[in-house]
């Protein structure tokens, strides 16, 4: 006789710990509102302390950052709410619903950034390149070779999308969430279009003869 | 050859980078195994390479830590 087949997958949901066992029970029960509004409270402590701890790498504070944060808070609710079916528990749900207060203050400071100062992409990046990425000022005909090379390469490797990526990131150091607005896109996206454009360049260097084409030592 | 330099490492792709929706995805159970005691860069070879790549992503996982380490604190 053949066996049947298991009825359930072999991978099984993870055991919810207690605390994260209460606050489902509680945002599912009768006393709903006052879980809520626990919630909201513990999404706004994340958010206000997120938005502090990013605040002196910020051209703005004050009374914008605490909007970030009460929007941020506001936005993370919606979403946990609307997501809770979704949480498997392979995390505490303290930690899962803080993640979302996390990535809505992310955003919101990618859009605030876009909204006060947009994408401006500078002329002479070029020229700034070999000083980002700290390029040894002694062995100035080589850097140059190389960075001539990556510029062939920019134009002629990438296509049009992952060109203005590669600039506006690389380049002008536009942060990437702040691309993100103003190209209508996610981050995602972005990503994926700057990890395209990287391994593309260092194929066309490596071709080329400007970089070993055995990967350097990773971190 | 010459060592490597900065331009040559921001060049250099991991293979087994995911991109951003999955590590966001596992961010939470990411932050959870480290506080834990646990070795998630080991059971998350993928999100740790990407941690290691995407600043965005690195600076919401430092965010999402420390957020959660001070609450556990708070109510420790």
């Amino acid at each position: 006789m053949s066996r049947c087949a298991p009825v359930s997958p072999s991978v099984t949901a993870p055991v919810l710990d207690d605390e994260s066992a209460a606050w489902l029970r509680a945002l599912r029960g009768e006393r709903r509102e006052t879980a809520v509004e626990g919630l909201r409270e513990r999404l706004l402590g994340v958010a206000r302390s997120e938005v502090n701890r990013r605040a002196g790498r910020l051209p703005f504070g004050g009374p914008e950052l605490d909007d970030i944060a009460e929007q941020a808070a506001s936005d993370a609710l919606v979403a946990v709410l609307g997501k809770l079916d979704g949480f498997r528990g392979e995390s505490r749900f303290t930690t899962w619903a803080s993640k979302f207060a996390i990535l809505e203050v992310s955003s919101k400071i990618g859009r605030h950034f876009w909204q006060i100062g947009g994408v401006r992409l500078e002329p002479d990046a070029w020229d700034q390149l070999p000083a980002r990425f700290g390029f040894d000022p002694d062995r100035t005909v080589e850097w140059r070779q190389l960075v001539g090379a990556l510029r062939r390469a920019v134009e002629e490797v990438l296509s049009e999308r992952q060109r203005r990526i590669f600039e506006a990131i690389v380049l002008s150091e536009v942060p990437l969430d702040v691309l993100v607005v103003e190209l209508d896109s996610n981050r995602n996206a972005i990503y994926k279009a700057l990890f395209d454009a990287r391994r593309k360049l260092r194929a066309e260097l490596v071709a080329n003869g400007y970089m070993d084409p055995e990967p350097p030592a990773r971190r | 050859m010459s060592e490597p330099n900065g331009l040559e490492r921001f060049l250099t792709t991991d293979p087994v980078d995911p991109g951003c929706a999955k590590a966001l995805e596992m961010l939470d159970a990411y932050v959870d195994m480290l506080l834990a005691g646990g070795a998630p860069e080991e059971k998350f070879p993928d999100i740790a390479a990407h941690l290691r790549d995407c600043g965005p992503c690195a600076e919401d996982f430092e965010g999402l830590l420390e957020a959660v380490r001070r609450n556990r604190e708070g109510a420790g």
